[in-house]
């Protein structure tokens, strides 16, 4: 009997096909570079949570087959930094849209960049809200057509690779769902990645944003990125902004090693702080002897 | 299960009600607070921040109250107790994660100490006028668990039953303190570990193959499974089956809504806990809540050095509300009093469940300050001349 079950086919929820994407869309591009890099990484599937907000893309948390959260608009970064801090060996994906994690959510995005979380974000930017139906969001190109922006868009986007080094990313780069190689091994580097890593994957959304900017199908796209996308590593992130119909830079723009994450600075301060560490080891981190002072009224802790 | 020692602060304190409640917090198992700084509720994670690397576990400032509420929520699924603490606004952000956690059923605490609103209000003075928002702020139908201390050690012992409630009926307590109780000082005691009892989450002893995610147990709650067990369960905030896959349809809608209210309303006799004092041959009954109740008791001693026959209900759990008692009581006396600082919320409770048996008499006070007990005294002596009885 010949095999036909799919490699990766243990890394998806089977019984949950066929998706909900349309036809032509990259969400599906995206999430199967992500199950290759996954495969490649080596890493323990149950090892591994993947978290989304909402949204097209925030779909991906209910068709991978691990530990998946699919949580609320905006929030899939602060849920998985509670995730993170209380389960600290489970390695964290955040897997959401433009829309979701920039949009509504990017406090959080700045944030969780700025503490050095560590989370591997994957940002689907479709250029719009799709799942609501094609308006403009954060990250739309100027004079592009929305549903809420029926004239045109006429305020600046957010240059995410740009937002990303700002607020901290230690690994940020941006490929479009044509650069499918490029993307699983950037979507394996930033697994491999200690601290808060960022991969932007231009995607189209055929139904909505090309449909609306009469850029043609999926296909006719792919062409677009295939022509237009300009290959510059270690480019300066103030370049790659995303003009309408205008070439744009992908690559892999930072990769810095050895800046501590949030839990890594909070032990390390603990250990310094406390000197008295009693040793003991819990799965959030030490146990210390402290003394906290409230009003004059001083509380010793216990020491077992 | 007994308290972990390593939390629990034994001996006699000196704490104000919002150290207490992070006593209570520790006591119960609390080992990670997402929170965000408001006045009047900051007490308690700062006390936490201060606490929690001698107990082991983690304090996270974040960045707003809507971040807070979720990661908690995080924090629960990878294994940890957790809550998170504010008051009034930042109540208001949290509103879409206490539906998230009623609907993802994730037992976790949250601490309103409530101050004077609408809007920014009253930061540093008192009110109870969330107590509506703390039952219905969150959209579409649920039931909800609200609990009520009085007094700083109150904001102990019944922060561990908030705990263990959450962890029973795998959802989301509302610790609904106010300014008042979570700035008085007063003698707290705190047990040794082995008197405090613990409820632990319950994990699931299923096979992975065998395992639902929201498949409900005999009494209607589903079981969790531990992260990364390689259970691969999946959690949504969306209508789910009893796999937690999304079903959005009118059936899978009505199984799981009336399963999460019912979960609650089946416990209402052991959930609801009220104090009582002189109820038995009382005509009038004074029903209050937090620290409404510790002015009320002044009023109702000088209506009985009047000669009046005054009960004392007071309601350390608000939600779900007790209907039941209510009407028991509203056939047995002329008048129910319910004082709250407040426009009047509670007592609308009250009216609805006393169904016309025996008078209610609101004492509304907006907040800023509490009542004075002349205000209470006088509606006891209006509710004692009249009545239907």
């Amino acid at each position: 009997m010949e095999n036909t079950k799919h490699p990766l086919s243990k890394y998806l929820r089977e019984d949950r096909m066929p998706h909900m994407w349309c036809p032509g869309c990259g969400i599906g591009t995206a999430m199967n570079a992500f199950m290759h890099a996954l495969d490649k990484s080596g890493m323990e599937k149950n090892n591994v949570a993947v978290v989304s907000g909402i949204g097209c893309t925030g779909r991906v948390a209910g068709y991978l087959n691990v530990d998946s959260f699919h949580t609320t608009h905006g929030r899939a970064i602060p849920f998985s930094e509670g995730l993170k801090a209380a389960s600290p060996d489970t390695k964290v994906i955040v897997f959401s849209g433009d829309g979701d994690l920039i949009s509504i959510g990017g406090n959080h995005f700045i944030h969780a960049g700025r503490k050095n979380m560590d989370l591997t974000v994957i940002c689907v930017n479709n250029l719009n809200y799709a799942m609501t139906g094609g308006q403009v969001s954060a990250t739309t190109p100027v004079r592009s057509i929305t549903a809420t922006a029926p004239h045109g868009s006429f305020t600046t986007p957010f240059n995410l690779p740009f937002l990303a080094e700002a607020s901290g990313a230690v690994y940020v780069a941006r490929w479009t769902v044509y650069h499918v190689r490029d993307l699983q091994k950037a979507m394996l580097e930033a697994l491999n990645k200690k601290g808060f890593s960022f991969v932007e994957v231009i995607s189209p959304c055929p139904t909505l944003y090309e449909r609306r900017n009469k850029m043609g199908d999926g296909l006719t796209r792919m062409k677009f990125y295939k022509d237009n996308s300009i290959l510059k590593n270690g480019a300066d992130t103030k370049e790659t902004n995303i003009e309408i119909n205008k070439p744009f830079v992908v690559g892999k723009f930072i990769d810095i090693e050895g800046k501590p994450t949030y839990l890594e600075s909070m032990n390390k301060y603990y250990d310094e702080t406390f000197q008295c560490e009693l040793g003991y080891k819990t799965y959030k981190g030490t146990r210390y002897s402290c003394n906290i002072s409230d009003g004059g009224v001083s509380e010793g802790c216990m020491d077992d | 299960m007994k308290a972990d020692p390593k939390g629990v602060l034994t001996g006699t304190h000196y704490l104000d009600g919002d150290h207490a409640a992070c006593e209570g917090a520790l006591a119960a198992g609390c080992r990670y607070i997402a929170g965000y700084p408001i006045t009047p509720s900051t007490e308690v994670v700062e006390r936490f921040a201060g606490r929690i690397p001698c107990v082991g576990g983690i304090f996270m400032q974040m960045e707003d109250e809507i971040a807070s509420s979720i990661a908690i929520q995080g924090a629960v699924w990878a294994g940890a107790k957790a809550m998170t603490v504010t008051s009034g606004p930042g109540f208001s952000l949290m509103m879409e994660h206490i539906g998230l956690a009623i609907m993802a059923e994730v037992p976790c605490v949250f601490i309103n100490v409530q101050r004077g609103g609408p809007s920014t209000g009253l930061p540093t003075l008192p009110a109870q006028s969330d107590m509506m928002q703390a039952r219905w702020g969150s959209h579409g139908d649920y039931e909800v668990i609200a609990l009520c201390p009085n007094s700083p050690q109150e904001c102990f012992d019944l922060m561990i039953t908030a705990f263990n409630m959450s962890e029973r009926f795998r959802t989301p307590v509302m610790f609904m303190m106010d300014e008042c109780v979570g700035h008085m000082t007063e003698r707290v005691i705190i047990p040794s570990a082995d008197k405090i009892d613990i409820v632990p989450r319950k994990y699931t002893k299923k096979s992975p193959s065998e395992y639902k995610a929201y498949q409900p147990n005999e009494v209607l709650i589903p079981e969790m499974a531990e992260l990364g067990k390689g259970y691969n369960f999946h959690i949504t905030g969306l209508t789910h089956d009893e796999k937690g896959y999304p079903a959005m349809n009118e059936d899978s809608q009505k199984k799981l809504v009336s399963r999460l209210i019912n979960k609650i309303q089946q416990y209402k006799k052991e959930i609801i806990l009220i104090e009582e004092d002189g109820i038995k041959d009382a005509e009038v009954v004074v029903m209050s809540y937090g620290i409404t109740s510790r002015v009320a008791e002044k009023a109702i001693l000088d209506a009985r050095s009047k000669g009046l026959k005054v009960g004392k209900a007071r309601l350390k759990t608000v939600w779900p509300f007790a209907d039941e008692y209510v009407l028991d009581l509203s056939k047995k006396v002329k008048a129910i009093v319910v004082p709250e600082l407040n426009a009047g919320q509670i007592v609308r409770e009250v009216e609805r469940a006393v169904k016309g048996n025996c008078e209610v008499i609101s004492v509304p006070h907006l907040g800023g300050g509490v009542h004075k007990p002349e205000l209470i005294l006088e509606a006891i002596l209006k509710g004692a001349k009249g009545g239907k009885h």
